[in-house]
């Protein structure tokens, strides 16, 4: 009885992992950002919502509308050598007007008892965009460097947006409410409704992602500009724009991650950062390449942390840490040489 | 050494001394001495990181075995701290060494993500020892006493913190103006070069893992009895993480800037934390926000940090002259002109189904230049390779003197006496041309890291120098020994790279595509100095296109096409060979 229970822990929350753990491999395939704040994503999620349920306006839109402006004045400086109406009013549309619509939408729609599937979306909506940003803002400038230098990058991004978490939210947890209160008994199972949508939703995205990358000709770009960016650059893929795509969907995935794990715990503004870890470690099981593996091993480390948090409760971190070391191992000796050029 | 080179090194020291003495409020000598102990840990994260290519965020890790090491040694069992210094020292190295093990093997992105992961282990592993008080830690530390006096306030340990920087930092340029430094420099262009004239790169990485590790541990051990009490949080991954923005701001290829970077961050650190909440109303530690846009910014638009930007503005010091040195180098005793060198028999390459290298069986003998040609694609480049033990043979065998060198990792290849130059040339652009030179001669060398670290091996060091200069004069570049090889235009870097290969006193020396890039007139200077080594009995094997060039100067000729040996011989009987002449100018001919 206890096993199952832990089983199912362990699946809910690898499910949660597997999520964090796809979004990871998907950035670093096709930008080589290893991106840590995706953690922050899902505790800017979960935080909205549980603001959301509160009927207040959640700080994350006054946060998407200064990314919005910061984003714009980066656009800005690259045209201040003259620039065509056109790029100018995209521009202005997506980095002013759309988080600008966003903040309206929410002011309006916040105090109003929404339904939970309303809110969420809304969260979604409020969060998504902010992926634009900070691939704008953080990385775009540094496209050509180095995978080392892009995730020295991607820590300082963590600690900004994990600072800003803390400015935008305070440092209390919250927590959000259940998209779904009902339980079903299967056996002797006991399960939410809530892990059912954990479920459907960590499957719906893999098989999304697959159908994105092998059937649609955006989805074989990103896969080109991974592979050999000036390649990809030199048959016309616009590999500024598959960048944006996807830091877009990382963010949506972030997202619906914060949305699905804000109603089963407590998130305060740097619970993302461990949780991101979690996912991070079942990427990097993946090779930072294979989507299903990444699912896999995702699910083997909400498994692994739910039976040592059972058998030997104070070192689950120690545990869950320690665990990437041999696998990185591993990945080393059957990569092969690998020279950075 | 002159005078006016100590001047600015004497004067910052006495600069550092006074500080205590003026009337400088008690809080900014705090800010000093965590300026110091944070220097401490950016000057091995320097080294590993900015010089050596291994990005590491868990170094704070071992600022905690340091302190640790002390804290449960003083106060559970009484040490004296000067007792528990060393052994902090080696606790530090003990652990970075098996951990150095695993994580140097690590590729590319992955040695950073590890670093990440031991480090947080690591981190909820000390919060959860008893012995070391779980996340309380561990309180009432002893104070550093000598000679009666104990170094309690922050003026008294604030000369005990920068004694230990100075002496590490001055250390660390040692090392890295050193045989075993340059071999560590050479890392960061991924040591193909370095690892082709004896440089074992697992070690030279290893030994700034643990040099990192060591005075990170040194820093713990200060930490500890300058705040008399631990606890985990400050050997965290968010300290890592700070040390390592340090590091990048300061500019991470620099001993000094890493001193700069740690008075940077800190300095803003207290600014922000006292100015920050009356601007922004609460009190939280918002410094991280700005930190995170600090290290972006930097990487955006200044990689290699802001301390080369001092340097800028310094005056520039004059190059260092040449030590003499009245010591010679051994020279290798030449094999007997037309005995056997190199023997390839029936080496086979193949990379799934082609087959890259078929059955090639020819042989270099002393005082012999052999020439390597065919069309692109012949397998020249492989077959090249399989002798420098930079591809591994299918089947088949290459042999030195008759000992086997299959299997031979580049490293052991080059222990022969056999030195080699590269198609796309392998320099390093920030090292100086008398450097890069120098390197070549690094088997020649055998000071090891104390002696470097201690500056006692400067007589062996000014002979190695004397030696490179030497080949630098004899291929004419003797003009170019200062100025930062990656100023060099590509036909000079083909022949430093030549000028390097001989410093290693080769008894055979291997040429890709030598030619390639040189003017007619460099050519004709390349042909003229082959020319001298073979008639000092130097043998030389050489890949190359230029058919010209060639043929005026081999003694031996082996032509390759689709992998395999279509004809050997003289120069004029192999030109006038059917197969040649058809695979030069296609079809039947």
């Amino acid at each position: 009885m206890i096993a199952t229970f832990l089983i199912q822990d362990g699946v809910t929350n690898g499910a949660i992992y597997a999520l964090l753990g796809l979004a990871l491999v998907l950035l670093f395939s096709v930008t080589r950002v290893i991106f840590i704040p995706q953690g922050e994503f899902v505790a800017y999620g979960a935080l909205t919502l549980a603001l959301l349920d509160g009927g207040k306006v959640p700080a994350t839109t006054s946060l998407l509308v200064c990314f919005g402006a910061v984003a714009f004045l980066f656009d800005l400086w690259s045209m201040r050598r003259g620039t065509d109406v056109g790029t100018f009013v995209r521009s202005l549309a997506l980095n002013l007007v759309l988080p600008g619509v966003i903040y309206g939408i929410t002011i309006v729609l916040a105090p109003l008892d929404l339904p939970s599937v309303a809110k969420a979306l809304l969260t979604i909506l409020i969060i998504t965009p902010m992926g634009v940003y900070v691939y704008r803002i953080a990385y775009r400038p540094l496209a050509d460097a180095s995978v080392l230098v892009l995730l020295i990058a991607s820590v300082g991004v963590h600690l900004a947006m994990m600072g800003l978490g803390l400015v935008f939210f305070g440092a209390e947890g919250l927590r959000a409410e259940p998209l779904a209160d009902d339980n079903y008994t299967i056996g002797a199972l006991m399960v939410s409704a809530q892990s059912l949508c954990i479920y459907g939703a960590t499957i719906a995205i893999i098989v999304g992602l697959y159908m994105f990358f092998e059937r649609t000709l955006l989805g074989k770009a990103l896969r080109a500009t991974a592979v050999n960016r000036l390649g990809a650059r030199l048959v016309g893929v616009r590999t500024h724009l598959t960048g944006v795509t996807a830091f877009t969907l990382a963010a949506a995935i972030g997202a619906v991650s914060g949305v699905l794990i804000g109603p089963i715990t407590t998130i305060y503004y740097d619970t993302g950062f461990l949780i991101g870890l979690k996912g991070f470690v079942a990427a990097i099981i993946g090779g930072l390449a294979s989507f299903p593996i990444t699912a896999i091993a995702a699910i083997g480390v909400g498994l692994v942390e739910s039976f040592s948090s059972f058998f030997a409760s104070s070192y689950k971190e120690v545990i869950v840490f320690g665990l990437i070391i041999p696998v990185l191992i591993w990945l080393s000796l059957s990569g092969g040489f690998h020279e950075e050029e | 050494m002159k005078i006016e080179r100590l001047l600015p090194g004497l004067a910052g020291i006495v600069f550092l001394a006074i500080i205590p003495l003026l009337p400088v409020p008690p809080f900014w000598l705090t800010i000093l001495n965590n300026i110091g102990l944070a220097s401490l840990v950016t000057i091995g994260l320097v080294l590993l990181t900015g010089v050596g290519g291994l990005t590491s965020f868990g170094q704070a890790a071992f600022c905690g075995f340091g302190a640790y090491t002390t804290a449960v040694l003083s106060t559970n069992y009484g040490f004296s701290p000067w007792l528990t210094l060393p052994l902090s020292l080696i606790v530090g190295a003990a652990t970075a060494l098996p951990l150095g093990l695993i994580t140097v093997r690590l590729s590319g992105h992955f040695l950073p993500l590890g670093t990440i992961a031991w480090g947080l282990a690591l981190y909820y592993l000390f919060g959860k020892i008893d012995l070391l008080g779980r996340y309380d830690g561990i309180s009432g530390i002893p104070p550093v006493e000598f000679a009666g006096y104990r170094f309690m306030s922050d003026g008294a340990i604030y000369y005990l913190i920068w004694f230990f920087v100075i002496a590490v930092a001055l250390g660390a340029k040692n090392l890295l103006d050193s045989r075993i430094g340059r071999g560590i420099r050479a890392l960061r262009g991924g040591g193909q070069a370095a690892e082709a004239f004896g440089v074992n790169i697992v070690r030279a990485k290893l030994t700034v893992f643990v040099f990192a590790g060591v005075v990170a541990a040194l820093s713990g051990w200060l930490y500890a009895h300058m705040q008399r009490s631990v606890n985990p949080t400050p050997f965290g991954l968010s300290m890592g993480i700070e040390y390592l923005l340090m590091a990048v701001v300061g500019g991470s290829g620099h001993v000094w800037g890493a001193i700069f970077g740690a008075s940077i961050v800190l300095i803003l650190k207290e600014l922000l934390q006292r100015f920050l909440p009356d601007l922004v109303g609460t009190t939280a530690n918002f410094e991280m926000v700005v930190f995170g846009i600090l290290l972006v910014v930097t990487l955006q638009l200044a990689r290699d940090g802001l301390w080369p930007f001092v340097l800028k503005l310094l005056p520039k010091r004059a190059a260092r002259p040449l030590p003499a040195s009245d010591d010679k180098l051994a020279k290798r005793t030449l094999a007997p002109a037309g005995s056997s060198l190199i023997k390839v028999e029936k080496a086979r390459k193949a990379f799934g189904g082609l087959v890259a290298v078929n059955d090639v069986s020819f042989e270099v003998r002393a005082g012999q230049v052999v020439g390597l040609i065919g069309p692109n694609g012949a397998g020249k480049s492989t077959t090249f390779n399989l002798i420098t033990g930079i591809a591994s043979l299918t089947s088949g065998s290459v042999s030195y003197k008759g000992q086997p060198m299959t299997g031979d990792s580049p490293r052991e290849v080059a222990k022969h006496g056999i030195a080699r130059t590269f198609q796309h040339a392998k320099i390093l652009p920030d090292m100086s041309v008398l450097e890069n030179v120098a390197l070549g001669a690094h088997l020649r060398g055998s000071a090891g890291v104390f002696r470097s670290f201690l500056r006692l091996e400067r007589r062996q060091e000014a002979t190695l120098l004397a030696e490179a200069a030497v080949q630098l004069e004899r291929v004419g570049l003797g003009a170019y020994r200062d100025r930062p090889a990656g100023d060099l235009a590509l036909g000079q870097i083909r022949i430093l790279e030549i000028a390097r290969a001989l410093s290693a006193d080769p008894a055979v020396l291997l040429l890709d595509e030598p030619a390639a890039g040189l003017r007619h007139g460099e050519k004709q200077e390349l042909a003229n100095l082959l020319k001298k080594l073979r008639e000092e009995g130097v043998s030389v094997l050489l890949v190359e296109h230029d058919m010209g060039f060639v043929m005026g100067l081999v003694d031996h000729l082996v032509v390759l096409d689709f992998g395999t040996l279509i004809a050997e011989g003289k120069p004029a009987d192999v030109r006038k060979h059917p197969a040649v002449v058809a695979a030069y100018l296609g079809g039947v001919a």
